[in-house]
């Protein structure tokens, strides 16, 4: 008889790994991606490509000279490639998309050691830095179905357009020939312009419900979330349902804010996140500089989080206070 | 109110249809002088001696343990230590038998107070036979006889494969029933409930039908794990919380396991100590899932060859169920009292997972029934950080292991709450 196997109870364990819960949120981003090559042609395709196999190659590099285990299995800078590539306009030089793949990877994600330990979501802070470094380029947006990629006609958002910025709806009506805003049915298909993968509310919805039903995320961050930009919007006098359809709201909520190592883990630090980030969406698309705003409240609410995580603790069951040592 | 966290789990509850199958005594058993919670018993019997089942053959001057009881006739032939699979060095006493099964003069006793109970369950060698292995007599014999008002059976049985509670169930109902009935009486408790997980019909409906009209309510269970853990259990029936630092009797409420509460019954009815074990039978292994009536002290080894189980496949044994279950480090372990199962698994499934980083997912925070962090407490444990373990509670982890079971990263985080229980007690004792 050969040695018997000795190990620590349970000895069973569920069939969920990480890598399987990665391979889900890339199957729910895929309506996205499709939408998005739909809406803005090849290149958009080309762009998710390039940041898929840059965030990778540059986690196996981090990896390499951090003489840590490699992590690429795991599919996790997948993930990341993905989000920031659906986060970026179908203009973007490839260079700035290689950058930001940097920022989000090397900087935001293995500085900090790796997955689970970052504090701020890799795709995220690499689109709020792109946007600091590189508005220009990323707010270059075209119009869809214009499929001319880098030469395509400029175009403005809804939200610049809400936004009043003058200048935006006259030279997007000079060189477009009249900038009007989209429909509602125009804004939940994604006909409109903006970053490749935010725009179809309907594709990330698709992509929100699989999420849900395989129990990758709980809807209440993203429910919580769109219903405060809802409410919000509507007090301060704005169209609630054109300001959920509108800008990164939908891939915020539903990708970003939903991300685990850096949103609370309790159901009412979570909604507390998804409450707190709504707000915050709806001040800087009403008082802000920037018309939109999804991607400062979700990377200003993750900075909150370990607080939110402390304040909203849970209570053992028959636990009794601790006393403080004096 | 308030709904317990818990897990669902695939139930294997193959050897359901099993009847029990009685195993023929063997060559020769070798009886642990530790089958229970607390002090090891002093072997009362010398080599050369032939003792007959039934037979006292250890004991201990320490209120808190439990005597053991030859489960054989036969001759003892030497009296040696080995290390039980919990790692404690124990005696045994090893005995030749004779098979002839020759018992112990025995008479049927009667028990109408809370000293007679007492008396009677110490007696009968009985500790919980449900896993845990605490002494009857110790749980039975609470200060202040009123203080109880509630006696909650545990027929959850919510580990899966394991089906041997479930076998007592339909094969002796009636021994079920006598024995909550004389408990009752004894300790004066107005109220009780059996509490089973609903996957189990066929039982729930039978004694269903036995207590129509009776004070005992038979409470059927989601079959959530861990539904058969002590607080989960109380609460999920009398809905009482047990506190931090309390036993449940402080709440009013005795939990038996409900094979022991049958047994109670039996050695009242016949002066016959526990001799014998049902264990249930399965795993990747086994072809044939069974539950055998097993003398204890036999090896599992010896057993494997009666349900004919193939050795050499086995990469990995419990004793007990695949979630808080033992792993045996030889075949050749004596099965013990609180033993309710034993599964093999093959190369497959005996292989422990790799472990990956944390991803904060919180799904272990999720499935916790007694509401911990067990990411937070890992965590702490690595820092040794002993006032956030305090903080957050480590003592209350009843090591369900459901938190390890979700893990996508497939931490051992209930091993290493375990390993912060030890920490801390070592820590706060200087």
């Amino acid at each position: 008889m050969s040695q018997l196997i000795v190990s620590p109870s349970p000895h069973i364990r569920s069939e969920r790994t990480t890598r399987n819960i990665m391979l889900d949120v890339i199957i729910a981003l895929c309506p996205a991606v499709i939408a998005s090559v739909i809406l803005f042609g090849w290149r958009a395709f080309l762009i998710e490509a390039v940041c898929v196999a840059s965030c990778v190659l540059i986690e196996y590099l981090c990896r390499l000279l951090m003489k840590r285990e490699q992590t690429i299995g795991d599919l996790s800078a997948v993930v990341t490639g993905l989000l920031l590539a659906l986060n970026l306009p179908v203009t973007i030089p490839m260079w700035v998309a290689v950058f930001g793949c940097f920022i989000a990877i090397a900087v935001t994600k293995q500085l900090f050691g790796g997955i689970g330990q970052n504090f701020a979501n890799p795709a995220i802070a690499a689109r709020v830095i792109l946007l600091a470094s590189f508005g220009g380029y990323m707010t270059n947006f075209t119009a869809p179905f214009d499929y001319s990629g880098v030469d395509a006609v400029a175009s403005a958002t809804p939200l610049a357009l809400l936004a009043g910025g003058a200048d935006a709806v006259a030279s997007a009506s000079s060189a477009a020939g009249g900038a009007q805003l989209p429909s509602l049915m125009q804004m939940f298909l994604g006909v409109k312009a903006g970053c490749i993968g935010e725009v179809s509310a309907l594709a990330l919805l698709m992509g929100g419900v699989y999420l849900v039903a395989r129990r990758v995320i709980k809807p209440i961050t993203p429910l919580v979330f769109i219903g405060a930009v809802f409410v919000f919007s509507g007090i301060l006098g704005a169209d609630p349902v054109y300001q959920i359809l509108s800008g990164g709201l939908m891939i915020g909520a539903i990708f970003m804010a939903t991300d685990y190592a850096t949103t609370p883990t309790t159901n009412w630090g979570k909604a507390v996140f998804g409450l707190g980030a709504g707000l915050l969406t709806v001040l800087i698309r009403q008082y802000g500089n920037y018309p939109e705003g999804v991607s400062f409240a979700i990377l200003l609410m993750n900075i909150l989080t370990p607080q939110i995580d402390k304040l909203l603790t849970r209570k053992p069951l028959g636990g009794k206070k601790v006393e403080k040592h004096a | 109110m308030l709904k317990l966290n818990g897990l669902k789990l695939l139930h294997y509850k193959n050897s359901q249809d099993a009847g029990t199958v009685e195993m023929p005594v063997p060559k020769a058993v070798r009886i642990p002088m530790v089958q229970h919670m607390g002090a090891p018993c002093v072997p009362v019997v010398k080599p050369g001696e032939r003792v007959l089942a039934g037979q006292l053959i250890g004991d201990s001057d320490q209120a808190f343990s439990v005597p053991v009881h030859s489960s054989v006739s036969g001759t003892v032939k030497a009296i040696e230590d080995y290390v039980s699979s919990s790692g404690a060095l124990v005696k045994r006493v090893v005995i030749e038998t004779d098979q002839v099964q020759e018992e112990i003069p025995h008479a049927p006793r009667t028990a109408n107070t809370q000293a007679e109970l007492v008396k009677a369950a110490r007696d009968a060698g009985l500790a919980g036979l449900g896993g845990a292995g605490f002494p009857t007599h110790i749980k039975l014999n609470y200060k202040d006889v009123d203080r109880v008002d509630a006696l909650v059976i545990n027929a959850a049985e919510c580990e899966p494969y394991i089906t041997s509670d479930y076998r007592e169930m339909l094969e002796c109902p009636d021994d079920i029933l006598n024995g909550v009935k004389t408990v009752m009486k004894c300790l004066n408790i107005q109220k009780a409930w059996i509490g089973i997980e609903d996957n189990k019909p066929e039982a729930i409906s039978l004694l269903n039908q036995k207590t129509a009209g009776t004070n005992i309510k038979v409470e059927a269970l989601k079959s959530i794990y861990p539904q058969g853990a002590e607080k989960v259990l109380i609460y999920n029936t009398t809905g009482r919380i047990i506190e931090e630092g309390e036993i449940p009797a402080d709440k009013g409420v005795i939990v038996m396991n409900v094979t022991t509460v049958a047994n109670l019954w039996r050695f009242l009815q016949t002066g016959m100590p526990l001799t014998h074990k049902r264990v249930t039978i399965d795993g990747s292994v086994v072809k044939k899932p069974m539950n055998v009536r097993v003398p204890l002290g036999t090896m599992v080894s010896d057993l494997l060859d009666f349900a004919g189980v193939d050795k050499d496949q086995v990469k990995k044994a419990l004793m007990g169920g695949p979630m808080m279950g033992t792993p045996l480090d030889t075949l050749d372990t004596p099965i013990i009292k609180n033993n309710n199962a034993i599964l093999l698994l093959d190369e497959k499934d005996a292989a422990p997972p790799k472990t990956t980083a944390c991803i904060k997912c919180g799904r272990c925070a999720d499935v916790c029934p007694m509401n911990l962090l067990p990411a937070q407490l890992e965590k702490a444990f690595d820092r040794e950080d002993a006032e956030t373990l305090e903080t957050l509670k480590v003592n209350l982890c009843i090591n369900c292991g459901s938190c390890t079971y979700v893990c996508p990263a497939k931490r051992n985080l209930a091993q290493k709450n375990q390993l912060a229980k030890g920490f801390l007690k070592r820590k706060n004792q200087g």
